[in-house]
């Protein structure tokens, strides 16, 4: 819940304006845009994502660095998890991850 | 710290560690206090305490949502779900091992209460809608850096009127809580480390009367070792100088004015409560949001009937002295003893962000077996 991650956004949604696909270590998944509504992101743009909601843009080279230091603590499992929970969908199990 | 040379400009980590050995007075103590458990985190991972001359002493905050919550809401909210027929209780995975007094949500689960593990509050609204049969209750618990998004997806349920949903809201603000280790009498620190990402939302401003009226300095950061020891060679020379106000290190993600959008999505939906407890802390006032009237339908503590549960921690726990950083963690007559990460007592023990759990893990494990250390965060 406390993690920051960082996401490169892939595509705006095209059948809601106010999420993206963002992509995550290889995983896409959707994040809801809402929190960045005065200052919109573009496709190719990074943002720092908190329990599925961007919430700050920052720069390439400091999410790729941030993303580092994630799997250099061991957390880039855990922060992938959290991505992968996103969306869940309604046929599968939402703790099916536990 | 273990690895300089693998971070980011391992020159300029050097660099201010020297500056830091430089600004630092040896004739006296140094007391800093890093509010967010993240930052704790990062502490403790990167080795950062080998790099600091002796006296300076970094004191854990308060801030980890999970370590702050009393036990009396974590049972008031099981309550809930288990005295409604149809109800599922979501919350976010941290949430998950937090003890109730009657076991915590996964144990409720085992003994057949439908809990489910959520990663974005926005998910719940998406469990609402697959289960039009039964409610949905998130269990939202969070400083500023997650109350936007359940403010958000109130918002949400609201224009779409979803019925079968709502929010047990735990969300609690920094501030009071910064001013409440400031207020006490046994207070001892020099300087604070202000939350990173919590600042992304509310900006610098609020911090602002720490500067002005409590004299001390306050230094926004982020979370690389390089960001943490920068800010603290940006404490240590308003401290030499004598000065005291706000910084703010982590610019390339923190505005200074914040996340207006952000603020805007809080103001419409939560309001403060007169008072709310913190573990560790006790009652302080001011201190939490709840849902405003005019989402009362999607608010449980509306909906439904709270008991109001009220759990105190045991007497020898000494947590709330930890959390002002009158005691180190070791110093507590508990620690390591009774109060375990597999077995908290305190507050402080129960997510991999408390202070005793980051100390228990990193320094009491230390030359044992550090490979199955980390609680999940
Ligand atoms: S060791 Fe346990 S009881 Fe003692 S201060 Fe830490 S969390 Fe509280």
């Amino acid at each position: 819940m406390c993690l920051a991650i960082p996401g490169k956004i892939v595509a705006l949604d095209p059948r809601n304006e106010g999420s993206a696909i963002v992509d995550v270590l290889g995983t896409r998944r959707t994040i809801d845009l809402g929190l960045l509504q005065d200052d919109r992101p573009a496709g190719g743009d990074w943002v720092l994502i908190h329990v599925g909601f961007a919430m700050s843009k920052i720069s390439e080279i400091d999410a790729l660095e941030q993303l580092r230091l994630l799997e250099m603590l061991g957390e880039s499992e855990a922060a992938l998890q959290e991505v992968r929970g996103y969306g869940l969908d309604s046929t599968k199990d939402a703790d099916s991850v536990e | 710290m273990k690895y300089v040379d693998e971070f980011r400009k391992p020159e300029l980590i050097r660099k201010a560690a020297a500056e830091i050995r430089r600004l630092c007075d040896p004739k006296r103590y140094y007391r800093l206090m890093e509010v967010c458990g993240g930052h704790t985190h990062a502490i403790y991972r990167f080795g950062l305490k080998d790099v600091l001359p002796a006296n300076i002493d970094l004191i854990h905050g308060p801030g980890c949502p999970v370590c702050v919550l009393p036990m009396g809401r974590v049972d008031d909210g099981l309550s809930i779900a288990a005295s409604e027929a149809n109800l599922i209780f979501a919350a976010f995975g941290d949430m998950m091992r937090i003890p109730g007094t009657r076991g915590s949500p996964l144990e409720h689960k085992a003994r057949g209460m439908d809990v489910r593990i959520v990663y974005s509050p926005a998910d719940a609204i998406k469990l609402a809608k697959a289960n039009p049969q039964k409610h949905v209750m998130f269990f939202a618990i969070g400083f500023e850096t997650t109350a936007p998004s359940t403010a958000l997806t109130l918002v949400r349920a609201k224009a779409e009127k979803l019925r079968n949903f709502s929010v047990f809201c735990n969300h609690v603000t920094i501030i009071p809580a910064i001013r409440a280790i400031l207020d006490s009498p046994d207070m001892r620190l020099d300087g604070f480390i202000g939350p990173g990402h919590v600042s992304t939302v509310i900006g610098c401003r609020p911090y602002e009367w720490i500067a002005k009226n409590e004299g001390k300095p306050i230094v926004v950061s982020g979370f690389e070792p390089l960001d943490l020891l920068q800010s603290i060679v940006m404490l240590l020379s308003q401290l030499q100088r004598k000065e005291a106000k706000v910084e703010n290190q982590y610019t390339r993600v923190v505005p200074w004015e914040g996340n207006r959008a952000a603020l805007r999505a809080m103001a419409e939906v939560f309001e403060l409560r007169p008072y709310f407890e913190w573990r560790g802390l006790g009652f302080i006032s001011q201190s939490a949001l709840r849902i405003k009237p005019s989402y009362a339908e999607w608010d449980a503590e509306q909906r439904f009937h709270v008991p109001g549960i009220r759990v105190t921690d045991p007497k020898a726990a000494q947590c709330g002295e930890v959390l002002k950083g009158v005691l180190t963690p070791a110093q507590c007559k508990l620690f390591g003893k009774e109060c375990t990460p597999e077995t908290p007592v305190g507050a402080l023990m129960v997510s991999s962000e408390g202070s005793c759990a980051a100390y228990y893990n990193y320094e009491h494990r230390k030359n044992s077996e550090l490979t199955s250390l980390s609680l999940p965060a």
